[in-house]
């Protein structure tokens, strides 16, 4: 790692702002996505049919008038499923491609039928009669647990300390429970998945899929062939968030099941609708705590469950609360502390990854008993922060007995909290208030620590596959997909880095699981972590094979070899890196190169709650402003200022990007975004009509981001870097906690407001006709 | 009336001529691009309008000019481009053939990630820079209001949005350059002709003009009528409910004046259309307006479909009676003459014949000693459906309520008269006392719905406060969230 700190002359090296690679044809509307594909000839369309029962037993599925429908070939049920009808998680059995006897949701698929366009496809698959037996259900955690609370994956348990001895010795005690909504990934681009068939039991399938490697699994499943039938292809993605971490496998596994049938080229893409009631989102959960503190805000024990609408089946939801307890700290430490998830069966469909995983439903609910030990003591929610910080050589063990090593979270907050004057506006917010009849002014400054590394040791693993042409020019491949976070960038950047040349020698190529197999999602953050490790590694690979080249032709010592930018030095003669890799070429050098990385120092045991499950941590803090109008809840974010640790960026100008971007998703889901069924278990907010991601001008007034450039990764990640997809996400608790002051001013903050998200311009009026009720003592 | 007919449907997509002697009735512009032209560089996001991924510029002749406009490809028929200019974002190019101004200024400032909804903004971005070289931030919000991102944060977009000028010259653009070609070539599609096309689910007709219109519906009075298609158009793309045939009227009744105190308008006038009218004359209704879906609805959608489609949440109606509009309703040569808030019969009725259809609107403006005020709330500020919209226009003499119409959107089954709030405020002192005196009598007169927009409890709760809110605004001044003043 001595070039670490060169200033590369090479263009597109490490640590500097680069373009997205696929700039210049996102805007110019040539970026290919997999509807955009030119279609095989003879292409059909599928189509899913789906429940409209949210608990039946299927009475009858009568299929003929799909089948007779105008340009329909056929209907696929899960009797044409050749392999197994499952695209559950390993070892689950609860989730099939086609529900056979009985639904468990509304929006189940039933069936698929397959028309040879997606009109026809999509008018037939409306003309199915299905009746049902209906059946109890429970949409959420309350009617969950009232139903016997089945889970769908065990629940987990962290404990620390003594927690009995600890709550009843602290002076004050807390107890509460606090709603929080799921959220719709609502990624522009909708699944869609388009599988040809090949010789034998081959099929190839395009896939908006953030895990192609699993894709792969289950396609090959469905069919009943080895993976080896099976190749994955993902260029790009229009967003993915987690939202096709394991919800495209449905889609794949239809069009390849159809294809395979038909011997045609099958593509099925669902209507924005059918998307977002099909395929799963953000967990719900229910938070109860009881938090035993000081007279100064000092946490002394913490006892608190954490129930998570789950849905139908397993999916990740053990994995996504078990992330929730992981973070249920964020950034204090617990003297004792027990935290227990409750992974719950509802009849709804099944959640899954979003951005945070769990995490920021933990954070949410911590910062709840923030916020109560604040107002139960009249003082600044940000002091209570400060007071339960971990500490830098004592009071740094985790609820999972990890050493917090690398901790820089005072920094952090301390920068921003004098870089964005909190304490003076908030000083001025609470004199506004105090005269303002109908708008009402909120602050807060809120700390993120995210915990970075997959909890499942398995996944954290990668492989690159580079090939360095004849002329210089570099083919690069890796395990990674890019759904618009600018992985393939980054991960070009390192490659350039490490051979010294300019970026755009390095040809970006679609993830293609027949280049590197065995891949982990692309998610927990990872992917310019692992996959940049691999990539390094091929390079280093090649570059070995180069210098032992360059010693024997020039007789010269390793020592005397160095990769200068464009070039390559032996002793002082200059070799023109195109000419120097022909020479290599014709002495017989192997100028390809598979690269592999593998997290080191992690390691969980699940069952006994202990473990070091995170590599290292991603700092963060914000401080949000927002302005309440008291009469209907509406609000606007005037400010927001943003401190964030990406350790040393391998590319600013993306990491901002995700650090703006995920932030304003964070926003929209504690605010604006709710998810609403209705009394059959439909969901209703199914579009944008009428589920609510942030617009333009929602965006804070002032919205001012800054990396903590002083950051280095301590741990020896790529080029000293940190993970930024989803730690920011989470900088939006600071809009509701600001949103809970401005309601908290009615009752002169001597009331916790209590506020639960989504905060809603209803649940903000609600909230403030709540807490004016119990200040007037009604 | 014997009008010759012409059986093509005939528009310009960007450099091309394009005449169509089949089309199905519901074909939408989106499909047709992506489809049947294999334009693949316009997204679908969400087909019905909200996310803006699919948008397109639209040309069109208004008075010997030609004004282009963003619009939500995935809800509009093909059939109402007849004599327009379709823009798509394949027909942007540099004054070099490389990139765009907007395109480059987007790359340069990272406004794009995953890049999925980027032509649409690519597209938005233009029409803002066609329209308005140097925009503000406020310009270019309204601008992207109809443009969903799931990836920036937006913060990229609108720094690319302000430095399109240091990128080159709108007067070097492609559709300046060729502006008096395009002119000439949309003016020869103008033949004064009835169109009908045929489809294999049934026709589509183009009226040429509005008697033509009137005698096309009384042979046809199950036609549906498609305007700006914001409603229409999602009963293609969602319900997939046939709606053939098909009469397409947003390219006529286009007129609005002023006179004798009122404004009267075409049914056919969209709200961008009419939007500096009322700018001027109700200004009380420019954030009501700013607030209705995104630029690309807006450009679209007219208010004779808003008024004529009966929602209950419809945002125009609620402001419209509360001035006393009235609507002339039209069938054959016959007019007649309804006070609006009588034309909203019960949920999806309407006091409208078969084969009659909305011509005018007439709505007098507020007097000058009149109060007036629209109040809309929803769960995101901007580019949402109404919750509950409530319009005030109350009169106060000598410190005594005069006069109070009262009407609301979103708290019952049509947009509605609050008449017991009303009476409750007549005669009485215009006091924060006789305000609270009167919250009540909102039970009366309303008992709105839980949805998922908001629940009763919530909708209820909100409608009193606004009149709160009304009286709160004539002794202190705005209360409301302004994200920007308005200069």
């Amino acid at each position: 790692m001595t070039a670490l700190d060169n200033k590369p002359a090479i263009r597109g090296g490490v640590h500097v702002p680069q373009k997205h690679d696929s700039g210049h044809k996102h805007v110019s509307g040539t970026a290919e996505y997999i509807d955009d594909m030119v279609e095989p000839a003879g292409t059909l369309h599928a189509y899913l049919g789906l429940s409209t029962s949210a608990h039946g037993e299927i009475v009858s599925l009568d299929l003929e008038p799909v089948r007779r429908a105008p340009g329909v070939l056929g209907v696929l049920t899960a009797d044409d499923v050749p392999g197994h009808n499952d695209i559950s998680q390993p070892g689950k059995h609860d989730e099939p491609i086609f529900a056979e006897t009985r639904v468990e949701f509304f929006g189940q698929p039933l069936f698929a039928v397959v028309a040879t366009t997606r009109e026809a496809a999509r008018r037939a698959a409306k003309l199915a009669q299905v009746s049902y037996t209906e059946l109890p259900f429970a949409l959420d955690v309350g009617a969950a647990r009232a139903a016997g609370g089945a889970l769908v994956t065990p629940g987990m348990k962290l404990e620390r300390g003594d927690v009995t001895a600890g709550m009843a010795a602290a002076r004050n005690r807390v107890k509460g429970s606090m709603e929080m909504g799921g959220q719709d990934h609502f990624y522009l681009e909708g699944h869609i998945a388009l599988a040809i068939p090949g010789e034998d039991d081959e099929v190839t399938v395009h896939s908006s899929t953030q895990h192609p490697s699993e894709v792969q699994h289950m396609v090959g499943h469905a069919l009943g062939v080895p993976s080896n039938a099976v190749n994955v292809v993902v260029r790009r993605m229009g967003g993915g968030f987690g939202g096709k971490e394991t919800q495209s496998n449905l889609f794949a596994a239809v069009a390849a099941i159809a294809a395979k049938k038909f011997g045609r080229a099958v593509k099925i893409r669902p209507d924005r609708d059918d998307d977002m009631i099909a395929t799963g989102k953000r967990h719900d959960f229910v938070v109860d705590y009881e938090v035993g503190y000081d007279d100064e805000g000092r946490i002394e024990a913490v006892d608190a469950v954490f129930a998570a609408r789950c849905g139908f089946s397993a999916d990740l939801s053990g994995p996504v609360t078990d992330r929730a307890l992981f973070h249920a700290d964020n950034a204090y430490y617990y003297p004792n502390v027990r935290l227990k998830s409750e992974p719950l069966k509802t009849n709804t469909v099944s959640n899954t990854a979003f951005r945070g995983f769990g995490g920021p439903q933990g954070m949410v609910g911590c910062e709840r008993w923030i916020e109560d030990i604040a107002y139960a003591l009249g003082k600044d929610p940000l002091d209570i922060r400060k007071a339960n910080f971990y500490g830098d050589t004592d009071r740094n063990l985790t609820p999972y007995h990890q050493t917090v090593t690398d901790n820089i979270i005072g920094r952090v907050v301390d920068e921003l909290e004098a870089s964005s004057d909190y304490r003076r506006r908030r000083e001025d917010i609470i004199a506004f208030n105090r005269t303002s009849r109908v708008l009402k002014r909120g602050i807060a400054l809120t700390p993120v620590k995210f915990g970075i590394s997959f909890t499942m040791t398995a996944f954290n693993q990668a492989g690159a596959l580079v090939h360095v042409y004849r002329d210089g020019s570099i083919h690069l491949n890796h395990g990674g997909t890019e759904m618009g976070q600018g992985l393939y960038v980054k991960v070009a950047q390192v490659l350039a880095d490490c051979f010294q040349i300019d970026l755009d020698k390095v040809k970006i190529t679609a993830t293609t699981t027949g280049k590197v197999p065995n891949t982990s999602a692309t998610a927990a953050s990872s992917g310019s972590d692992l996959n940049g490790m691999a990539a390094a590694n091929a390079a280093e690979q090649i570059k070995d094979r180069l210098v032992r080249f360059a010693m024997n032709k020039f007789s010269v010592p390793e020592d005397a070899v160095s990769f200068e930018p464009n070039c390559v030095m032996v002793g002082n003669q200059r070799h023109d890196w195109a000419d120097f890799i022909d020479q290599a070429y014709l002495a017989r050098v192997q100028l390809s190169a598979a690269g592999f990385y593998k997290t080191p120092d992690i390691h969980w045991d699940r069952a006994a709650g202990k473990g070091q499950p995170f590599y290292y941590f991603a700092y963060g803090a914000a401080c949000s402003e927002v302005v309440v109008d008291s009469l209907t809840g509406e609000y606007m974010v005037e400010r927001v200022d943003v401190l964030h640790d990406v350790g040393k960026s391998l590319n600013p100008a993306i990491d901002i990007g995700q650090i703006e971007g995920g932030f304003i998703q964070g926003m929209g889901w504690l605010t604006t975004e709710e998810l609403w069924w209705d009394d059959k278990g439909q969901l209703r907010t199914h579009a944008p009509s009428t589920y609510k991601i942030p617009v333009v001008s929602d965006v804070p007034k002032i919205f001012d981001v800054k990396l903590a450039e002083w950051s280095a990764n301590t741990a020896p990640t790529i080029r000293r870097s940190k993970a930024v997809g989803e730690p920011p996400f989470m900088l939006a608790l600071s809009v509701l906690e600001a949103l809970s002051m401005a309601a908290a001013s009615v009752a002169d903050y001597k009331i916790a407001p209590r506020m639960d998200a989504p905060a809603t311009p209803e649940r903000v009026l609600m909230t403030i006709e709540r807490l004016r009720r119990e200040a007037a003592g009604r | 009336m014997i009008l010759e007919t012409r059986t093509t449907v005939r528009f310009y997509l960007n450099g091309d001529l394009v005449e169509l002697d089949a089309l199905e009735p519901d074909r939408t512009l989106l499909d047709f691009l992506r489809l049947d032209r294999v334009l693949r560089g316009t997204k679908e996001g969400c087909a019905e309008g909200d996310c803006g991924a699919c948008t397109v510029i639209v040309g069109r002749m208004d008075g010997g000019v030609v004004r282009y406009l963003p619009a939500n490809a995935c809800i509009m028929l093909v059939s109402m481009l007849d004599g327009a200019h379709v823009v798509t974002v394949e027909h942007l190019k540099g004054a070099d053939g490389g990139l765009h101004p907007v395109q480059q200024a987007m790359v340069d400032y990272h406004g794009s990630q995953c890049g999925f909804c980027t032509p649409g903004f690519v597209m938005s971005l233009y029409g803002l820079w066609l329209a308005n070289p140097s925009p503000s931030v406020p310009e270019i919000e309204k601008a992207l209001q109809g443009n969903l991102c799931r990836c920036t944060g937006y913060a990229p977009i609108v720094r690319a949005a302000q430095a399109v000028s240091n990128y080159g010259s709108v007067l070097e653009d492609v559709l300046n350059r060729e502006r008096d070609a395009i002119i000439a070539n949309l003016t020869a599609l103008r033949d004064g002709r009835r169109v009908v096309v045929e489809g294999t689910r049934g026709k589509t007709i183009i009226p040429a003009n509005v008697d033509d219109l009137a005698a096309v519906l009384e042979g046809l009075p199950e036609a549906t009528l498609v305007a700006g298609a914001t409603d229409v158009g999602l009963w293609v793309t969602k319900f997939m409910r046939e709606i053939a045939p098909v009469v397409i009227v947003g390219h006529l009744m286009g007129e609005v004046s002023v006179e004798d105190g009122r404004i009267v308008f075409g049914a056919g006038v969209s709200y961008a259309r009419v939007f500096e009218t009322i700018a001027t004359h109700i200004p009380q209704m420019v954030e009501l307006f700013d607030r209705i879906g995104g630029v690309q609805v807006r450009a679209m959608g007219t208010i004779g479909g808003n008024i004529a489609n009966g929602s209950p949440i419809g945002d125009t109606p609620p402001p419209l009676i509360a001035l006393g509009a009235e609507v002339t309703l039209r069938k054959g040569d016959r007019r007649r003459v309804v006070r609006l808030e009588e034309f909203f019969i019960a949920y999806g009725k309407q006091d409208r014949e078969k084969g009659e259809f909305v011509e005018s609107v007439s709505v007098p403006l507020p007097g000058a000693d009149e109060l007036f005020g629209v109040h809309k709330v929803t769960k995101r500020r901007e580019e949402d459906i109404t919750a509950t919209l409530g319009a005030f226009r109350i009169k106060v003499a000598d410190g005594v309520v005069a006069g109070a119409v009262i009407a609301f959107g979103g708290m019952a089954a049509t947009p509605k008269r609050a008449r017991a709030v009303e009476a409750a405020l007549i005669g009485k002192p215009w006091t924060l006392e006789t305000v609270e005196a009167a919250l009540d009598k909102f039970e009366e007169d309303f008992q709105p719905l839980t949805d998922w927009r908001a629940s009763a409890d919530y909708r209820m709760l909100a409608a009193k406060n606004l009149l709160k809110r009304v009286y709160f605004e004539t002794i202190e001044g705005p209360s409301h969230i302004v994200r920007h003043e308005v200069a």
